[in-house]
């Protein structure tokens, strides 16, 4: 059976350090943010007291993160035990996915000298929907990292260590289906309480199932445009079969989903907003567009394999779904009394400086870590 | 016993679509209003927008003065802030000659927070720092056990809550009915300063009974009303306004222990259209329903494991 193996080469690329310069740029920002206060780099208000961190760092992020739970329930769940060189590098995107939410997360909260008050039994409160969030997030972080310490056990040559490891493996990738099923699904709750202030084209007691289903077809689609990128750059064992075979899934999928988007918008009278031709109207439009078209791309097989058709079908589903939480927690997001929101640039420059990390640790991982199946 | 992947799946699947069926379906959830629940009664038909309640409320909650505009002079905050707690402002229609009419007039409203029955700030909290009194129902917060998420100020209908964007240090801030005064036996500081009666304070029953006695009124008929308190024994004899038929409090969102009566709709006020029931019953609802002890995601960790270690022996 063949194993995965480092890739090798340069870790100094012009690419790693452009990174690195935009991750600096975030700290100085990220310095004057614990000095001043949220105000002095976000404009955040009142009106709006989640911005971009939460939207796209977060929900959005953590979305991104969802390759190697979608893999992992296609394998384990629907045992599909074919697409098992797919996993390593989508838990990896899972891993930088989510520890670089929980990063977020610690910056964007404004008492976080005393965030571990959620863990202590008689603050932690039962009935938020956050805290079953955050406890559930920060369960799946310290799983993603046991799922992913194989790897750094076989670069150290610590195969006993990894064999033991690997018999109760199980439990950690039960837990890592269990985890994202309940902290997605909540993703969508957590805007249930928000009510009137979130637009009736995006309201609905059906938010965690919308939640659920999108974050796994993104997951998939990340998988398929991780692939499809790395394989271009660096010399890993074609996969592209599997891609193609693997997107099936998402005709069907998406079908249901948009199924029950449009049916739940409709039976509680609010298709008409759709069509009004303003920002929110507009934006449900796209959303549901950009799910539709790579939807109809791919119901063909002859679409399926073909690497570039299914490449930016994979790019136009992650469009979507990001869209889709944008608009759940800020396009459509309104809380009346005239407040408006819009990202300052020092909201943005940090949210890039995080995307950075991701990056360069991505590279350092596939060439000094045993992560793909070299070609 | 051997499990066919097929029946847990069918099983998981079941389950989880009954789960998710069961808020669409279940949305009543109702808290009642708690038997010896404190509120407020705002009536802006004898508001006169002296601000008296604003001054009296930064006293008692020690504020500082909220400075907008060049001259930095005096008080005049625009909106509620984490500086200000209690804000009257001003609807004003055409002419604006006539007092509480829609149509070429003009109105006050107080804006503070609502207290809500069913509270989403408490519901929503995770570190419990938004807590709701079990006797008086004031909801209230504890600064040592927030986390500065803002769950809150999202959750809640009437943008209440405000944070301190400026400060590295920042605390979650709001009207707390004055708890602090009321332990002292005192009254909160807006009611206690209101020279009209505008701003009552009292037991929300009482309130709501005073409510509905105002909305029988004839317009232009003498009636007494109370000041300060239901129970300060004080008065002022004057003319009924014209009240639009609706108190609001009484129902928004699972009902508010404060309550509003205006002589102008109140969504021309700046209020919320709200439903009745409240969205954290919805919310509580979808989350109790698949959390419940923990059995649901108990029941399909086991299904999970078994399933991910059949997959690994028929790897091997």
């Amino acid at each position: 059976m063949k194993e995965e193996r480092p890739l090798g080469g340069r870790l100094f690329t012009p690419t790693f350090l452009f990174c690195l310069l935009f991750f600096i740029i975030a700290l100085f920002l990220l310095a004057k943010r614990f000095m001043y206060g949220l105000g002095a780099v976000t404009n955040m208000s009142d009106g709006y007291p989640w911005g971009l961190w939460i939207a796209f760092d977060v929900v959005v992020g953590t979305a991104f993160g969802c390759g190697g739970y979608a893999m992992a329930l296609l394998i384990y769940v629907f045992n599909k035990g074919e697409y098992h060189p797919l996993i390593r590098p989508a838990l990896m995107t899972s891993l930088f996915g989510y520890s670089l939410a929980g990063l977020a997360v610690f910056i964007d909260v404004g008492r976080y000298w005393q965030m571990y008050n959620i863990f202590l039994p008689w603050y932690a409160n039962p009935n938020s929907v956050l805290l079953e969030v955050a406890l559930c997030i920060g369960a799946y972080v310290a799983v993603l990292w046991i799922e992913f310490t194989p790897a750094f056990l076989q670069k150290m040559g610590a195969d006993s260590a990894k064999k033991s490891l690997e018999k109760i493996m199980f439990i950690f990738i039960a837990l890592g289906i269990l985890l994202p099923t309940m902290h997605q699904s909540s993703l969508g709750t957590m805007m249930v309480v928000a009510g009137s202030k979130l637009s009736p084209l995006w309201w609905t007691p059906w938010l965690p199932l919308l939640f659920l289903i999108s974050c796994i077809f993104m997951g998939f689609a990340i998988v398929i445009f991780e692939a499809s990128a790395t394989s271009s750059r660096y010399k890993i064992a074609d996969e592209s079969h599997m891609l193609s075979k693997l997107s099936g899934i998402f005709p069907w999928m998406i079908g249901i989903y948009l199924v029950i988007r449009f049916a739940d918008v409709a039976i509680r009278g609010h298709l008409g907003l759709a069509f009004k031709g303003d920002l929110m109207g507009n934006m449900f439009l796209l959303e549901n567009l950009l799910l539709l078209v790579p939807m109809c791309i791919l119901f063909m097989p002859a679409n399926r394999n073909n690497a570039r058709i299914l490449f930016f079908s994979a790019i136009s589903i992650i469009l979507a779904g990001t869209l889709y939480r944008f608009n759940c927690y800020l396009i459509g997001f309104n809380p009346g009394g005239g407040w408006t929101y819009f990202p300052a640039a020092g909201e943005i420059l940090i949210t890039v400086g995080i995307v950075s990390i991701e990056i360069m640790a991505f590279l350092w991982f596939i060439k000094r870590l045993p992560i793909y199946h070299r070609a | 016993m051997e499990i066919k992947r097929r029946d847990f799946l069918k099983t998981v699947a079941g389950g989880a679509a009954l789960a998710l069926a069961q808020p669409a379906m279940a949305l009543a959830r109702e808290k009642a209003r708690l038997p010896d629940a404190v509120g407020i009664l705002y009536d802006a038909t004898l508001c006169i927008g002296c601000k008296a309640c604003m001054v009296g409320c930064r006293k008692a909650n020690n504020l500082p003065a909220e400075m907008t505009g060049s001259q930095n002079l005096w008080d005049n905050p625009m909106d509620l802030s984490a500086k200000t707690f209690n804000i009257i402002k001003k609807y004003k229609n055409g002419t604006g000659e006539f007092k509480d009419r829609e149509i070429n007039g003009f109105s006050f409203i107080k804006r503070h927070c609502m207290h809500c029955v069913d509270a989403a700030c408490v519901s929503a909290c995770p570190a419990s720092a938004m807590t709701k009194d079990a006797k008086t129902g004031i909801v209230s917060y504890n600064k040592d056990a927030c986390i500065g998420c803002r769950y809150c100020q999202v959750a809640c209908s009437f943008n209440i809550p405000k944070f301190e964007w400026d400060n590295p240090f920042p605390k979650i801030t709001k009207c707390q009915l004055c708890d602090h005064l009321l332990a002292k036996g005192q009254l909160p500081g807006c009611c206690n300063a209101c020279p009209t009666g505008a701003s009552l304070f009292g037991p929300v029953a009482a309130l709501l009974e005073d409510a509905k006695r105002r909305q029988k009124m004839q317009p232009g008929k003498y009636y007494d009303f109370p000041v300060a308190s239901t129970t300060s024994g004080r008065t002022q004899y004057q003319p009924a306004a014209r009240y639009v038929p609706r108190i609001y409090g009484e129902s928004e969102v699972g009902g508010t222990q404060v309550l509003m009566l205006a002589g102008v709709p109140f969504s021309q006020l700046g209020l919320p259209v709200l439903p009745s029931g409240s969205y954290v019953a919805m919310a509580e609802n979808i989350q109790h329903t698949l959390y419940k002890g923990m059995i649901l995601p108990i029941v399909a960790f086991g299904g999970l494991a078994f399933l991910v270690k059949r997959s690994g022996k028929n790897k091997e």
